[in-house]
């Protein structure tokens, strides 16, 4: 009996040690022909190319390791915006999908079916070679909401400019934890005496305070930078000033929100229609309002279906962002994985270490996520 | 006559009231018609922001006038029901018909009546609308890629093959049916394998040898997701149950590998396939970029897949596993004969989205300069002959994809409810 258990798990053992071993006996042995020493000292060395998009001060100057940050953080950027807008429009094609007007339904399940059943690669290569070189060139472009201009070379809007900006974001973050500890208060209150507080309001009332403030009394000052056209050449135009965003993120964004919400919208409608009409009937039946028949009964149910596919979904998009590759959007997969690793020729390496961090990030949320689910998970008594 | 009140639509005067709604919905979208279409503003008389929104106040007016419960017209109390219940279910439903109005007729023009069909140059496409000269030259190339043109009946009749002994399979007799399984995993990927390799490669039997890198095309998008999806599916099995295994270093090595996949972007396995995979081989040795490439989405798409079965597995009740030892059966005869066959009917839908997945994946294989059909159009965008018609291309492989996707997303859910049993 124990020797069935042990030999299956020793064969495993031996398979797994076996192939990694001649793996790496075999790269041991190509590196040595190829004279490459493995190790990690490249990232210190200058990095001598220019990447055409950074969050980060960053010049072919400075460092490889510099380069990775300004891909991965160029990653994230594209991810967060994606996951924030493909939350909403999600959850908005998910409700309509269920809305008792005809028109609105079909409209959303046609969205659904088309957007979903579309490779994303193609998407983006339609958004940005199809779609968004049809816009006018600058000198041509129209004026939008009086402030920003759609280009082929991107979109240009007002930026801000910011006086003492860290006294706001302190300001913004203490708000925060007045709003945290004054929520589990008011709960506390709601539990032991049944006194409710106005929440929602009393929350968005601090929020926007004390951040105002800081403009009458913190010496915080905002102004606006507007993009203004000028001239290169005699037929070459360009925008100066304002905030540049360029065609590569708007289309990257643009498919990844479009492709990832149909997936939302969809965990949204099983989520809702996973809950019986019993529940909404009891509710309603013990006297709670239509609103507090959703915020108590229905949407802590639903969460609980709609959080974990949802999860996964981000978790999708941010993997997905790296197509960006595809169209020169200067992400991780295409500053390190291609520019570096076409320099430096530390294929084992700079892969190895792409996958780690993809792999760090997915572990990260989904770990975050398993978390927030067990919070809210039903605790049986 | 009844006295008529304006505000209150009621059943007396039911036809006055449909027709004048009637007449201001139509208002509403001449309006907006005239205003997108021919330049005309008829309500110029209006300030900018109303004017802006007279299509929407006509129709929701009209709506609101004919907005009658039990007129004893069907075709109304249908309308009433369905779009008009409210106000607010009123101005959406004129917005999205309007957004229809809006959209369709550019639409229509840009694909059909300015659209040139004839003609074999840039030159015959003279309109405004797609230029579908452009995919009928180049089709062969969307198709086949690089394949030699005098060739390409060797991809048609491999793929007719390949179709028909999937048909010969479904259509089996019946005292045939406990061997299918074992005909689809095992000798039907043989099979279809000799037959790529001796008739779509060629170079033996007196025909010639064609290289992997010609090949592309849609073809090669058919040839990718056949043998991963093939392949990916009895290793997820093995890897859901190796994560579900009793055995702690089976169970932990399943686990990590199916967390490696997951975890990373399919592009980089695919970059790691074509830099990397060659420094772990003994030098010398090559291993064909197609062959590398397949056996990447394959192992990435296993992942996936064994995630999707394990959750068929967890759904199952104890008692299933309990009856069949009790039987009995030792570990691989329960799971073969009792508990697989149940948890894949229970997870048809996620195996489905997985091979869906696996398709839209597909055209990421550009990375390591295989072209299948988006490959081939972003080739093909760069002709200096036939610049300028992207839009026509994606939209055309657009059309292909969501073609093959859709049917298989509802040819999985005629599956899932063929084989749905009462629990």
């Amino acid at each position: 009996m124990k020797l069935k258990k042990i030999l299956p798990q020793l064969i495993t053992l031996l398979f797994i040690i076996l192939i990694f071993g001649f793996f790496t006996m075999n790269a041991q042995e190509n590196m040595d022909t190829r004279g490459i020493e493995f190790g990690f000292g490249f990232l210190n060395k200058a990095a001598s190319f220019d990447i055409q998009f950074s969050l980060i001060d960053y010049d072919g100057s400075m460092s490889y390791a510099r380069a990775y940050l300004v891909g991965l953080l160029n990653t994230l950027l594209v991810s967060v915006i994606g996951i924030f807008l493909c939350t909403i429009l999600g959850a908005i094609v998910g409700v309509a999908r269920l809305s008792p007007n005809y028109l609105i339904r079909k409209t959303a399940t046609f969205y659904i079916e088309f957007f979903r059943n579309i490779p994303l690669l193609l998407q983006i290569f339609f958004w940005y070679f199809a779609a968004l070189r049809a816009l006018p060139m600058p000198e041509d472009a129209p004026l939008l909401l009086g402030s920003s201009f759609m280009t082929i070379k991107g979109l240009y809007t007002p930026a801000p400019i910011w006086n003492n900006f860290d006294v706001f974001m302190i300001a913004l973050i203490i708000s925060m934890v007045i709003i945290f500890f004054f929520n589990k208060f008011a709960k506390r209150k709601q539990e032991e005496e049944g006194i409710q507080y106005p929440k929602f309001l009393i929350s968005l009332g601090i929020f926007i305070l004390f951040p105002a403030l800081t403009f009458l009394i913190g010496g915080v000052d905002l102004s606006w930078s507007f993009p203004k056209l000028k001239q290169l050449a005699l037929t070459s135009f360009t925008f100066e000033g304002g905030l540049g965003i360029p065609p590569e993120l708007i289309a990257l964004t643009l498919a990844l929100t479009l492709y990832t919400a149909t997936f939302i919208a969809e965990n949204v409608r099983a989520g809702i229609q996973g809950i019986g009409r019993g529940q909404k009937e009891a509710a309603a039946s013990i006297g709670l309002t239509p609103s507090q028949v959703l915020k108590l009964v229905i949407l802590p149910q639903a969460l609980r279906i709609i959080i974990p596919p949802t999860t996964n979904q981000y978790l999708n998009l941010t993997k997905n962002s790296s197509l960006a590759a595809a169209i020169a959007y200067p992400d991780l997969v295409l500053v390190f994985a291609g520019t570096a690793m076409m320099q430096t020729g530390r294929a084992i390496e700079i892969v190895g270490i792409t996958m780690a961090t993809y792999l760090t990030i997915s572990l990260a949320i989904s770990a975050l996520m398993n978390w927030y689910n067990k919070r809210i998970a039903i605790q049986e008594k | 006559m009844n006295k008529i009140n304006l505000f209150k639509p009621s059943k007396e005067n039911l036809n006055i009231f449909l027709i004048i709604g009637a007449l201001f919905f139509l208002l509403g979208v001449l309006d907006f018609c005239l205003n997108n279409f021919q330049g005309k503003n008829i309500t110029f008389f209006l300030p900018g922001f109303i004017s802006f929104f007279t299509p929407l106040i006509f129709g929701m007016i009209g709506l609101y006038l004919i907005r009658i419960e039990f007129s004893g017209i069907r075709l109304l109390d249908n309308l009433n029901k369905n779009i008009n219940t409210s106000n607010f279910n009123a101005a959406l439903s004129i917005s999205i018909i309007l957004l229809i109005i809006f959209s369709v007729a550019p639409l229509l023009n840009w694909f059909i009546l300015e659209a040139t069909f004839v003609g074999d140059s840039k030159e015959a496409c003279t309109g405004d609308g797609a230029c579908w000269v452009y995919i009928k030259t180049w089709f062969n190339r969307f198709m086949y890629g690089m394949y030699p043109n005098a060739e390409q009946w060797r991809v048609n009749a491999t793929f007719i093959i390949v179709l028909g002994l999937m048909g010969a399979g479904y259509f089996s007799p019946l005292r045939y049916k406990k061997y299918l399984t074992f005909y689809y995993v095992i000798i039907l990927p043989i099979i279809s394998f000799l037959l790529i390799y001796y008739l779509i490669s060629g170079g033996e039997f007196g025909l010639v040898w064609v290289e992997t890198g010609a090949w592309g095309g849609l073809s090669l998008t058919f040839i990718v997701s056949f043998f991963s999806l093939i392949f990916c599916f009895p290793i997820g099995m093995m890897l859901a149950l190796g994560r579900r295994s009793d055995l702690s270093v089976v169970k932990y090595s399943s686990l990590s590998f199916i967390e490696f996949w997951r975890g990373v972007p399919l592009i980089t396995v695919l970059f790691m396939s074509a830099v990397m995979f060659p420094m772990f081989l003994p030098d010398g040795t090559y291993v064909d970029k197609l062959i590398r490439v397949i056996v990447a989405i394959t192992l990435f798409e296993a992942a996936y897949t064994a995630e999707v079965i394990r959750g068929g597995l967890q759904a199952l009740p104890r008692g299933q596993y309990d009856a069949a030892k009790s039987l009995g059966m030792g570990y691989w005869r329960l799971h073969f004969l009792v508990i697989l066959p149940q948890a894949l009917k229970l997870v048809i839908p996620g195996i489905a989205n997985t091979f869906l997945a696996l398709v839209k994946d597909t055209p990421l294989i550009f990375v390591v300069g295989l072209l299948e059909l988006v490959g081939m159009l972003n080739l093909a965008k760069t002709n200096p002959k036939w610049l300028g018609f992207s839009m026509e291309g994606y939209v055309f492989a657009g059309i292909i994809f969501w073609i093959i996707c859709y049917s298989m997303s509802k040819y999985s859910q005629s599956l899932e409810l063929k084989y749905k049993t009462d629990r």
